[in-house]
């Protein structure tokens, strides 16, 4: 056990040098969501899109799972690139934790969305938004959350797939329905029947409603306790599949 | 035929023992019998030459040895532990310098040598030395602080072979360690594993394609064929009983043994 601990503090410097290394990548991931703070985030201060509240405190919690989603559902990629250099397999040479191999770098990949979700969030405090400390923080716990679970399935996928070809289009084809179908642009409130309905199967849509809950200061409703609920769902299989797919591909 | 295979390697001894070990690969399109049904026993202290041209199975005979590629048949202890049973124990017994490397070219000479010790768990100041020694012993000393990539071939070669000595293995599996390297380089390589072994009685079992090389520097060899082993003994014997004089060519040994001439390196030596 102590050293699984010590394993993934080891594994979780790498990564975390490599990103500091890196500074542009670092900002990079929050870029998109920025773009649509900037841009679109104007555009909606005169809707009534919140029936408590502003709009920006509608959207900028979607935002903030928008890039939880992302980032951290391509965070695979890594892996097939060390594939290739053949680190992959000389780390599994080594008596290193298996589970360290994997929960160093999910720790990585959530302390850097956080801290994007965090550089989001003061961003998005000049251009307007007003909101409870204790729903910013509980935004942040969900960012966190979703990005566990997100980037440990984009690393058993990595690992199952053989080539980027791969990996790319599956992970495409998985984000932009569920950016879509879970209302993290506009609330799925708006959204006639049918859709409200399907969209009630996406997990990150009760995420985003926790979130916006909390933004508004309702942290004791049921938006919340289910955006609770899915987190922690959410977190227990992503860590059911890759436990089965890391004992598989990295025994 | 049955061939001298040195009296002090003897079978109770053994630090690598395989039976029977086999590896078929079911892929999309039928399957590749990669390995059928090799025996090995390797003494404690010997160094052994695993020859064969490509795609004999002798990358996937050392994947086996080292935990990477569960076997489909058979058994193999290497430092006393099971393949199956005792994958940890093995992984700490051995060191394994694949046949492409293993390092993040974006990454520091340096930070790669310290991160592989202490993945072999060593604490940070002895992985740190360790690092600086064998910087020494491999000619790497200056480089210590530039990205991988900005290597030569040659250079990146050593490297990969001392990621997998930081500590201090005492099993060693190289896997084509001399392909890339220079006259120079591959000379300083054969002085290092026969240091290894005189001062810290490593096991080295290593694959080459270069016949001269195999012949100074293994005690025994195995050659391999289609995933069987083809024939077996000292140089000397094997020699002998192919091209009929201890004297002959390890060359003509070998073409007498497979049918066919040694399979050229899989890449051309590079400029260190
Ligand atoms: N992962 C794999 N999937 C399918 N076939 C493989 C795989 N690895 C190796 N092989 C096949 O197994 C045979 C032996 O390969 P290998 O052990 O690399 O040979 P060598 O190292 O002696 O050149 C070859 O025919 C090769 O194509
Ligand atoms: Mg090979």
């Amino acid at each position: 056990m102590t050293s699984v601990l010590s394993d993934t503090a080891l594994i979780f410097g790498r990564y975390a040098r490599q990103s500091l290394r890196s500074k542009v990548q670092m900002l990079f991931g929050v870029l998109m969501p920025l773009l649509y703070l900037l841009f679109f985030g104007p555009l909606l201060t005169k809707l009534p899109l919140a029936s408590e509240g502003s709009s920006w405190q509608v959207l900028v919690p979607g935002l903030l799972l928008q890039l939880a989603l992302f980032g951290a559902s391509f965070c695979g990629f890594a892996i097939l690139l060390e594939k290739q250099y053949g680190v992959v397999e000389r780390m599994r040479v080594t008596p290193v934790s298996r589970l360290a191999l994997l929960l160093g770098r999910v720790l990585r990949d959530t302390v850097l969305l956080t801290f994007q979700a965090g550089l989001l969030v003061l961003v998005a405090l000049v251009m307007g938004l007003r909101a409870p400390l204790g729903g910013i923080l509980i935004g942040f716990a969900f960012v966190a959350a979703t990005a566990v679970a997100l980037s440990s399935l984009s690393y058993a996928l990595a690992l199952k797939v053989s080539s980027p070809q791969e990996f790319g289009p599956v992970v495409n084809a998985a984000t932009m329905p569920t950016m879509l179908l879970s209302g993290l642009m506009l609330p799925m409130a708006l959204a006639p029947g049918w859709l409200d309905v399907l969209s009630r199967f996406m997990p990150l849509r009760h995420l985003v409603d926790g979130v916006r809950a909390a933004y508004v200061g309702d942290y004791t409703g049921t938006p919340v306790l289910y955006g609770a609920l899915t987190a922690a769902g959410l977190a227990a299989v992503a860590a059911a599949v890759c436990t089965r797919a890391f004992r598989r591909a990295a025994a | 035929m049955q061939f001298f295979s040195g009296s002090v390697f003897l079978s109770g001894m053994a630090v690598i023992t395989a039976s029977g070990l086999t590896r078929t690969f079911t892929a999309h399109r039928g399957t590749v019998e990669a390995v059928r049904g090799i025996d090995l026993a390797v003494g404690h202290g010997e160094i052994l030459g695993l020859l064969g041209p490509n795609g004999a199975g002798k990358t996937t005979t050392l994947r086996m040895l080292t935990t990477l590629l569960a076997p489909t048949g058979g058994s193999a202890t290497v430092a006393g532990c099971d393949l199956v049973r005792d994958p940890a124990g093995v992984r700490r017994a051995t060191g394994y310098v694949a046949q492409s490397g293993g390092v993040d070219p974006n990454i520091s000479v340096r930070e790669e040598l310290v991160t592989q010790g202490r993945l072999y768990r060593l604490p940070k100041a002895r992985a740190a030395a360790r690092a600086g020694e064998l910087a020494h012993d491999l000619g790497l000393e200056g480089l210590l602080d530039r990205p991988c990539a900005a290597l030569s071939g040659g250079q990146r070669r050593r490297l990969d072979i001392a990621m997998g000595l930081l500590h201090r293995p005492a099993v060693l599996f190289l896997d084509e360690p001399t392909t890339g390297l220079d006259p120079g380089s591959r000379a300083a390589l054969w002085e290092l594993v026969r240091r290894l072994r005189a001062d810290f009685g490593t096991t080295v079992v290593l694959t080459t394609h270069h016949l001269d090389e195999a012949d100074a520097l293994a005690d025994r060899l195995v050659v391999v064929d289609n995933g069987v082993v083809a024939a077996e003994g000292t140089p000397r014997a094997l020699k002998t009983a192919y091209a009929g004089s201890p004297d002959a060519s390890l060359q003509d040994a070998f073409l007498a043994i497979t049918g066919r001439g040694p399979a050229p390196a899989d890449t051309t030596p590079v400029a260190v």
